[in-house]
């Protein structure tokens, strides 16, 4: 049984504690004027402004700027992107760590689906992993919630005096629709949250089970849950992500992110696992099964890339004015986190695990796994940002604070599922494979 | 020149792979071993050294993604410039998107070609070459070790025989 080390509580609650104060500081920090905005823009700096009503401020600029000048109006853009950037930093940082814990659900729902031999040592990490999927996917929810409220400005299709002068928009507004919007949101979050709630209470059931009634129902409910999950992944990743540029789609944006998720949640797994054991937990697992995981991250890696530049070429290609504006925008503005992400998320794992033996060293897998999840931050960091801060676009105190403090409480939080139940799934009919895996 | 060897048959894999570390345990040196299918491990189990093949592979893969690219610059760029997707550049890395695709098929082709061919070329393997397998068998169900007498016939025939194997021969061969 692992219990929690009080190192690693005390560091996880240290940086929750130092990534709120970030973040509070980076709304405090925003500007709540037209001139404010404009001379933090103009003096490169942005801590000496703002009040204490910068973070009440942050909702619909006052009316009184709406005078139909362009200058006046480009100055009220720049006030709306300074506005959104504490918001877009917490948006991303949730998202990302949320979508880590949705991985690895996805990944474990496979295993149990494939009935997966190998595995099962590594279902109670898996399982802690997810436990984060809660309070991560209700934060989530509440910053949603927040933008329908109009507290920030994170999706323009939310602003009803937007969408009355957008004709695309209008178009869209069936679907795009914040309380329809709101209530699919609650659909996929409760269906994930429930799968993972249900089969974990079978996981452990089956422990103490005489037969294998538990496992059975846990691997049919998988086979159901595989099939929601990609219908809804799909979905959320229009919803949450691709609608912040409410005129741009592109139609395998779902595989994209999934990529994205699928890669960091097997990264987690297998960091969280060389953790666990090299606190002397995990006995039985051995190399053999770290290899495992980190040719998924390899495999994945170059999933990921394969999606990201068939969904680049096409449009990079054919260059169609309403579709390659996306490109355009990330490549002049962003373009070291656009260009450095490739690098991070194909090269450097292509490179670093492709030998088999690397794939055996656990530095080499945590080194590896360390850059993998930089780049996909950077990946979520890219969807996002462009169209919510534009050029404004900054990794600073708030930004990083909301790494922090997501970081802190998924340590927490998953470590503090995992300390709950028993690391070996003792009564899982496929241990001894699991056991005896050699490669 | 030929030497003597001693060949013992088995026919099955578990017992084989037992064989194997027993015979090796006892210090002796395992010419070779005919097997119907790739046995999991036995490589390691034979002391034989890991295989380079992975390195030229890579190498290969190297060359190949080089010859796409001179290649697509002398074609599209240099020799007949090209407008690629309305974008006049005629500059390689401008277009270098479009030109990805076939760096990775040349990639992989060279890399898959090039190993099966130098695999071919050091186990000395080509048409019409004659079968070095000692009995038919060995490409059905059985599995031949097959290890050199330096005098120690016995010896050997004793040990193998505990090993579990089902026929032990002994049989002159022509060095390779």
């Amino acid at each position: 049984m692992y219990t929690i080390s009080n190192r690693l509580k005390i560091g996880s609650i240290i940086l929750m504690a130092v990534g709120f104060l970030g973040i509070v500081g980076g709304f405090l920090a925003a500007p709540s004027t037209v001139e404010e905005a404009k001379e933090m823009v103009a003096a490169h700096a942005g801590d000496d402004h703002g009040g204490e009503h910068a973070a009440e401020a942050s909702g619909h600029g006052d009316a009184a700027a709406h005078e139909g000048d362009h200058g006046a109006s480009h100055d009220e853009h720049l006030l709306h992107q300074l506005q959104n950037k504490p918001w877009a930093a917490l948006y991303v940082a949730a998202f990302f760590f949320m979508m880590i814990s949705l991985g690895a659900l996805a990944f474990y729902a496979i295993q149990r689906a494939a009935q997966a031999g190998w595995s099962p040592l590594l279902f109670r990490v898996m399982e802690g992993i997810t436990s984060y999927l809660v309070p991560g996917g209700i934060i989530v929810f509440v910053i949603l919630v927040l933008s329908v409220l109009h507290m920030n400005h994170l999706f323009v299709w939310m602003d009803p005096e937007v969408v009355a002068h957008d004709a695309l928009l209008q178009g869209k507004a069936g679907y795009l629709d914040p309380t329809f919007f709101l209530i699919r949101a609650a659909i996929f979050l409760g269906g994930w949250i429930a799968y993972r709630e249900y089969s974990r209470k079978l996981s452990l059931a089956q422990d103490d089970a005489d037969d294998n009634k538990n496992f059975k129902l846990n691997f049919r409910i998988s086979a159901a849950f595989l099939v929601f999950y990609l219908i809804s992944e799909s979905i959320m990743s229009w919803d949450w992500i691709m609608s912040v540029d409410p005129h741009w789609f592109s139609t395998l944006f779902g595989w994209y992110i999934f990529a994205s998720m699928f890669v960091s949640g097997i990264t987690v797994i297998a960091m969280v696992t060389i953790y666990l054991k090299s606190k002397e937990h995990l006995p039985e697992v051995n190399d053999s099964h770290i290899h495992d995981l980190a040719k998924f991250m390899f495999g994945i890696s170059i999933f990921w890339t394969y999606l990201w530049f068939s969904q680049f070429m096409l449009i990079w290609y054919s260059n169609i004015p309403e579709e390659v504006t996306y490109y355009v925008t990330r490549i002049a503005d962003y373009k070291l986190p656009f260009f450095g992400m490739i690098a991070m998320n194909f090269v450097f794992p292509l490179l670093l695990l492709m030998n088999s033996d690397y794939k055996r060293i656990n530095w080499f897998v945590v080194l590896a796994g360390i850059v993998i999840l930089a780049g996909h931050y950077l990946d979520i960091f890219n969807a996002i940002m462009p169209a919510t801060v534009g050029d404004q676009w900054y990794i600073g105190l708030t930004e990083i604070s909301a790494i922090l403090f997501f970081a802190g409480l998924f340590i927490f939080w998953v470590f503090r599922a995992i300390a709950a139940a028993p690391l070996l799934p003792k009564r899982n009919p496929f241990i001894e494979e699991s056991k005896h895996f050699h490669y | 020149m030929a030497s003597k060897v001693i060949q013992a048959y088995y026919n099955d894999d578990d017992v084989l792979m037992h064989a194997v570390k027993k015979v090796k345990a006892a210090k002796h040196h395992i010419d070779e071993v005919y097997c119907p299918f790739p046995v999991h491990g036995l490589d390691k189990a034979m002391g034989l050294a890991p295989t380079r093949i992975a390195i030229t592979s890579f190498l290969y893969g190297c060359v190949g993604l080089a010859v796409a690219t001179v290649m697509m610059n002398y074609i599209m760029i240099e020799d007949w410039p090209q407008d690629i997707g309305g974008k006049p550049s005629f500059s390689y890395l401008e277009n270098m998107p479009a030109f990805v695709p076939i760096m990775f098929e040349l990639t992989v082709f060279f890399a898959a070609h090039l190993m099966v061919i130098t695999f071919y070329l050091r186990s000395r393997l080509w048409p019409f070459k004659k079968a070095e397998n000692p009995d038919v068998r060995t490409t059905d169900d059985h599995f031949v070790m097959e290890i050199e007498i330096h005098g120690n016939e016995s010896e050997l025939k004793d040990l193998l025989a505990e090993t579990g194997a089902l026929e032990i021969n002994i049989s002159e061969k022509d060095s390779h």
